[in-house]
């Protein structure tokens, strides 16, 4: 009985606290992805977030920003210091006042964070049909589900079911809360060509712009892993040794010796 | 506390402890000099726990705050600066918002191991309230500290909560503008929460000092809720029980660095990571987890003046246990009866947990059953108050408790020689 009571305690414990993780999303179930940085030793692909990066230039930049990543950054996903600064120098940046009191447009340096296409939300949704294309530093963590939502939002799409009232300009996907997004398909088979020659279908495009956006999002998964892994390790001994330092301290005691 | 005891060898050290006697006062506290029960098992291990978990937060949260700033514009920001560009600000701030999922778990736990072996009881309830005291104070601090980071749940769990005390009659809406510091959650709310968010943990320590001078008055309980009757019951504090919490901030920081580490997240809410935005409601505001039980018996009363004074006295209910219970034995462990609906109890809490993380009409099954979750939190809640002011008061008189052990030595001895 005490065992039957406790047991079923335990589980609903479990229960309880898993529930909490799994509130999922309105929407679909979600594409389990094998990520590279899945599980306690998992890292980052850098060739797989360089292609990521490729695809927000090329494809996702024209609506949203990642206003929390600088040119520098780049440097922890491969690229040498020479192509920051021309990457930095292909995008016109603001700055000033200058000695006149005037603004100035002036080439990226690797210290800027990346410009993104519009100057504010107004403009944002005057250029989408009143929709917001939010930012997509953090996209990856304010979502349940991180980039699996995001990889199964892009490979999302299909036409509406019958009967489905589908609002104007919207598009139907049933991985987004409500079925109906603004965002129109972003992603296509061969829509780019990949500088490193991987196949550019769908489903690569998708999954390598899902990982940069993790990137964006915790850009220290590596080093908190790592070091995770010499905390556990450290831990681990230290536990160990106070387990049989306390087992050799009691044993007078538990012999029924007074102390 | 026993300062006499202490006699260093050193002559320095000897001379400078005669004019401040603080090496005694340490000794007398956790050292040899203070002796505890010998039968003390691995729930009293979550006393020095707590303690822990204050000085992770205290440490963290200061240099957090070196980095951070308190501003409507630029709170996120900050704290994804601390996130990217700080050195080890991602570690800081995880320890951080772990440190406080951690510190409730051990705090729950801590509580429950008050309430099945009785410790609320004479000659320690003032020790019990102090307890309770810091538990307030600890769900007032952790719900400012998350509106700090200015994330989606930061302002609208502010905003929800804060709305609460408009429930009171006629002086309602006066509190909320006053608590707000202007018309709705903003700037002024975000620093005077900063302000109060970095005094309440000092006060915390304040009383914990008190709750550690009140234990030390009668000394600890034990698994028999019995009295200690000799020297031959107990152990000196040191090294047996500095070596048995040793072992256990082991085990502890193990979970917890896994969160840590490998699950930061987990126990967060994903629209924490969006700024806040009070144009933009979000579909479920559910508090940080600690909260939610209580937040279930918030919405399980249709009246919003009633859920909250259910709210309120759900907590405050902790300050009557040592008079609903009129056991003559203290454990639970005396007490089958009591100690299984004392299970339940738990199990309740659990499901009040569930049901607040979960909207007031979403469907639970239950063996092919479908039960909303607002009449399952209505149910559970009405077991919450059921337990408190029927169960206890009445089984605790009426059941007849198992024979008790005539001392803790005889106990430990009995068990030292079924062992061998
Ligand atoms: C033509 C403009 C446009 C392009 C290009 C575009 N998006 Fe979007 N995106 C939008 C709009 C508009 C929304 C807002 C949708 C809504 O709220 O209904 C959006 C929303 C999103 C969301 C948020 C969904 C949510 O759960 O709220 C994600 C993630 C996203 N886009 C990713 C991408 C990625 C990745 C790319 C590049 C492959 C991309 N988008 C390209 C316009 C665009
Ligand atoms: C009783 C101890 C404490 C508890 C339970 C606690 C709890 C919390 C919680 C839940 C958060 C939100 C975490 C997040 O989602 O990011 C937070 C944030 C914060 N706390 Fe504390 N805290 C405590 C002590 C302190 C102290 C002593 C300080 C400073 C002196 C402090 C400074 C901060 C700062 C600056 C933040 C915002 C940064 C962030 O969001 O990570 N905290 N706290």
């Amino acid at each position: 009985m005490k065992k039957l009571i406790k047991t079923i305690g335990v589980a609903l414990a479990f229960s309880a606290f898993a529930s909490f993780g799994a509130q999922a999303s309105e929407g679909g179930a979600l594409k389990q992805v094998d990520w590279s940085f899945n599980g306690a030793f998992g890292q980052f692909d850098k060739a797989q977030l360089r292609r990521g990066f490729q695809v927000y230039r090329e494809v996702c930049s024209a609506c949203h920003s990642v206003r929390l990543i600088a040119f520098r950054n780049l440097a922890d996903i491969g690229f040498s210091e020479d192509e920051i600064k021309a990457i930095a120098a292909e995008y016109e940046v603001q700055d000033g006042p200058n000695d006149d009191g005037d603004m100035f447009m002036r080439p990226g340096r690797p210290s800027d964070r990346i410009p993104g296409p519009f100057a504010n939300e107004k403009q944002a949704r005057a250029a989408n049909n009143g929709a917001y294309p939010p930012d997509l530093s953090l996209m990856a963590k304010a979502r349940f589900g991180g980039p699996d939502y995001i990889h199964s939002l892009l490979t999302g799409y299909e036409d509406a079911p019958e009967g489905f009232e589908l609002g104007e300009g919207m598009n139907y996907n049933p991985v987004f809360a409500g079925a109906q997004i603004a965002m129109v398909a972003p992603i296509s088979d061969d829509m780019l060509e990949y500088a490193d020659g991987t196949p550019a279908t769908a489903d690569q495009i998708s999954r390598d712009v899902s990982a940069f956006l993790m990137w964006t999002a915790e850009p220290s998964l590596e080093a908190r892993k790592s070091l995770g892994f010499r905390v556990m390790l450290f831990l681990v001994i230290f536990t160990v040794l106070f387990y049989f330092i306390n087992k050799k301290v009691w044993k007078p005691v538990k012999r029924g010796e007074q102390v | 506390m026993a300062s006499s005891t202490y006699e260093p060898k050193n002559r320095f050290i000897k001379a400078v402890n005669q004019q401040l006697p603080i090496l005694s006062l340490i000794h007398g506290a956790v050292g040899a000099g203070y002796r505890a029960p010998k039968n003390l098992n691995y729930w009293w291990n979550f006393g020095s726990l707590a303690g822990v978990c204050l000085v992770v937060q205290i440490i963290t949260g200061i240099v957090l705050a070196m980095h951070y700033t308190p501003h409507t514009s630029l709170a996120f920001a900050s704290v994804e600066h601390i996130m990217r560009d700080v050195n080890y600000g991602w570690l800081l701030r995880y320890i951080h918002a772990n440190g406080a999922s951690m510190f409730f778990i051990v705090v729950y736990v801590h509580i429950f191991r008050g309430l099945f072996f009785g410790s609320y009881r004479n000659p320690r309830e003032v020790l019990w309230f102090l307890g309770v005291i810091i538990y307030l104070l600890m769900m007032a601090t952790g719900f400012m500290g998350y509106v700090l980071p200015w994330g989606q749940m930061s302002f609208w769990g502010a905003t929800v909560i804060t709305n609460l005390f408009s429930a009171i009659p006629v002086v309602g809406d006066s509190i909320v503008a006053w608590l707000w510091g202007g018309f709705s959650v903003d700037n002024p709310t975000l620093n005077r929460f900063f302000s109060l968010h970095y005094l309440l943990p000092f006060v915390i320590v304040g009383v914990v000092i008190l709750h550690i001078w009140a234990l030390h008055i009668p000394g600890s309980n034990n698994p028999l809720g019995i009295d200690v009757k000799g020297p031959q019951d107990q152990v000196p504090f040191h090294p047996y029980y500095t070596a048995k919490d040793a072992f256990g901030i082991g085990v502890f920081l193990l979970l917890f660095a896994f969160f840590v580490f490998y699950a930061p997240n987990y126990l967060g809410h994903p629209d924490n990571y969006t700024e806040a935005n009070p144009m933009v409601t979000p579909p479920h505001i559910v508090p940080e987890w600690y909260y939610l039980p209580f937040y279930a018996i918030l919405r399980a009363i249709p009246d919003k003046l009633g859920g909250v004074i259910a709210m309120f006295s759900a907590i405050l209910i902790l300050f009557a246990m040592p008079w609903l219970d009129g056991s003559p034995a203290r454990s639970a462990r005396f007490r089958p009866i009591y100690r299984m609906l004392l299970w339940v109890f738990v199990a309740d809490t659990f499901l009040l947990g569930y049901v607040g993380a979960h909207a007031p009409d979403y469907i639970v099954h239950i063996g092919g059953v479908e039960i909303p979750c607002l009449i399952l939190g209505q149910a559970a809640t009405a077991f919450y108050f059921l337990f408190f002011l029927v169960i206890v008061p009445v089984v605790s008189r009426w059941e007849t408790p198992l024979p008790l052990p005539k001392s803790i030595n005889e106990a430990v001895l009995k068990k030292s020689a079924a062992k061998a």
